[in-house]
């Protein structure tokens, strides 16, 4: 081992891959923004708590979803506890869609793509829309009348666009795959990354702010 | 972004452009506390709604089911898979050639798709399942005539049938006109008799294949008979009815499919033949306008227009008043 020697300026600029890649991610969010113990004085409303309530919803979704999980597909349709289990699992579903979407019309309302803030926007629709594919996937893994009715009228939208030839809603196994694993996976990147943007650029000023009233 | 920059996009758009956030006045908050305590809240929340109001769960409609609820039914599909005029029969890809589906315009997406879940309606809904059974010698007979004549003989005598069955009183196969439908009217009987004794699930999902996890078979065969929409029409989940949002029971199911479920219930859609791929293209196409709003000129500037936002930051802008 080599003595380290104190008193050496720090190199300016990374040369390996490890540094350059920390370098990178240190530089997404700037400094103290990721989570700040303080926000800007123009965010006195209401409209902003259901951000925060549809990622606490989306919590108790996957929380509930996991327990459901843990009994497999017939359970729930057998056992008291496991039917309670759905209903947490349903309602958590129905408060996180509505919370998103009052979450989604505010930020129409304040124009929230405004300075660079398209992509996050964007996300979020995608965020949104990948909610809708999993919830519909989820009531085609309920193995039920519903289940039944769905997947029967759901085939025939699918395959009118050509859809229904890879995604084959009549198929339980493989739409339980895709509501527990794949849309879940793909929706949380989506829902980090839309956080990680807001937290990049912060929460849009009002309309009209210029740079004369930014204190 | 520089203040160069921040320049030029502000002369491209004509108006002064977004400032950073970071710039403003701040006050202190607690965002994990607010998350914290949001997190309770939807979870007492959750608990009060299924705590008060459960979920549905209307068991699935077994073969045994539709057999015994609807035996006509079940023989009226029988008599149509082997005619090959069920909507499976005649569906197109991803199922079978028989049509080519439908088109977005010139685009026939579900015909290039092609056909990845082969079916056969009359051998692998009603012939295969039958070819288990070996208990009734009749059938046997009657599968073997059936198999033994051509083609064209086939349909005749199953359309026959079907058409005698769509004449006599309720369907009922024992009021049907005498006429020549060969062996039809014994397969048909003998795939009530299969389903009645809870072997259509297993004979349809599972044969070569021990864990049966697919269910488009059964699925297909259960839609192209009556009772399935007449029991989901009862519920108001029929596509006219707003079904695609509803729930089964008094719950609030998808609310967000609005927009979808809408388009069916208005003309054009509602009376077209090619309903599904013209919602499914307005809905793509309105789905892109949505993630694209900050991109389309006059979309991006109605909140600009109608001032909601003067609402939302009420307490800035009467610190701030226009000048």
């Amino acid at each position: 081992m080599t003595a380290v020697d104190t008193d050496q300026p720090p190199v300016a600029t990374p040369t390996s891959w490890t540094a350059r890649v920390r370098e990178r991610i240190s530089r997404i969010v700037p400094p103290g923004q990721a989570l700040p113990d303080r926000q800007p004085a123009y965010m006195s409303s209401w409209i902003y708590v259901f951000g925060v309530l549809t990622l606490a919803a989306l919590i108790v979704v996957v929380a509930s979803g996991v327990v459901l999980a843990l009994g497999g597909v017939t359970w729930w349709h057998v056992s008291s506890l496991g039917h309670f289990v759905n209903s947490l699992h349903l309602w958590s579903v129905e408060l996180f869609f509505a919370f998103m979407v009052v979450h989604l019309w505010g930020k129409f309302w304040m124009a929230a793509w405004r300075g660079n803030r398209a992509l996050t926007w964007m996300t979020g629709v995608v965020a949104f829309l990948g909610s809708i594919g999993t919830a519909f996937t989820g009531y085609l893994s309920q193995a039920n009348f519903a289940s039944q009715w769905i997947s029967t009228q759901a085939k025939d939208g699918l395959n009118s666009v050509g859809v229904g030839a890879f995604f084959n809603v009549m198929n339980p196994a493989q739409m339980l795959l895709w509501h527990v694993v794949l849309l879940p996976l793909v929706l949380g990147v989506i829902v980090v990354l839309h956080v990680i943007l807001v937290r990049r650029h912060g929460i849009v000023p009002p309309i009209d702010a210029d740079e004369e009233t930014a204190s | 972004m520089t203040t160069s920059t921040e320049h030029r996009r502000a002369t491209r758009a004509g108006r002064p452009s977004t400032p950073d956030s970071h710039g403003f006045a701040t006050r202190p908050y607690d965002l994990v506390k607010e998350f914290v305590v949001a997190l309770i809240v939807v979870t007492l929340l959750t608990v009060g709604l299924a705590a008060a109001f459960s979920s549905p769960d209307e068991k699935a409609i077994t073969m045994r089911d539709w057999a015994n609820a609807a035996p006509n039914d079940v023989v009226a599909t029988a008599a149509g898979e082997l005619a090959g005029t069920t909507t499976s029969a005649g569906f197109g890809p991803p199922y079978n050639t028989a049509a080519d589906g439908a088109a977005l315009g010139p685009l026939k997406l579900q015909k290039w798709a092609g056909v990845t879940i082969p079916l056969d309606s009359a051998q692998d809904l009603v012939l295969i399942p039958l070819a288990g059974v070996t208990d009734n010698s009749a059938l046997t007979d009657a599968l073997a005539a059936w198999q033994s004549a051509d083609a064209d003989q086939r349909t005749q005598w199953a359309s026959d049938y079907s058409d005698a069955l769509a004449q006599a009183p309720d369907g009922n196969p024992d009021s049907v006109a005498t006429g020549d439908y060969g062996p039809v009217p014994v397969i048909a009987a003998g795939f009530l008799t299969l389903a009645n004794t809870g072997g259509l699930e297993g004979a349809l999902t599972s044969s070569g294949n021990f864990y049966g996890g697919d269910q488009t078979k059964s699925l297909l065969l259960l839609a192209d008979g009556a009772y399935l929409e007449d029991q989901a029409r009862a519920r108001n989940l029929g596509g006219d009815q707003w079904g695609m949002m509803n729930e089964t029971g008094n719950y609030p199911g998808q609310p967000w499919m609005w927009l979808y479920t809408f388009w069916y219930q208005v003309p054009p859609f509602s009376t077209s033949e090619n309903a599904d791929a013209l919602v499914w293209g307005l809905m793509m196409l309105l789905t892109l306008g949505l993630a694209l709003v900050p991109f389309i000129p006059g979309l991006r500037s109605i909140p600009r227009w109608i001032p909601v936002h003067r609402i939302i930051w009420r307490d800035y802008y009467r610190d701030h008043p226009r000048r």
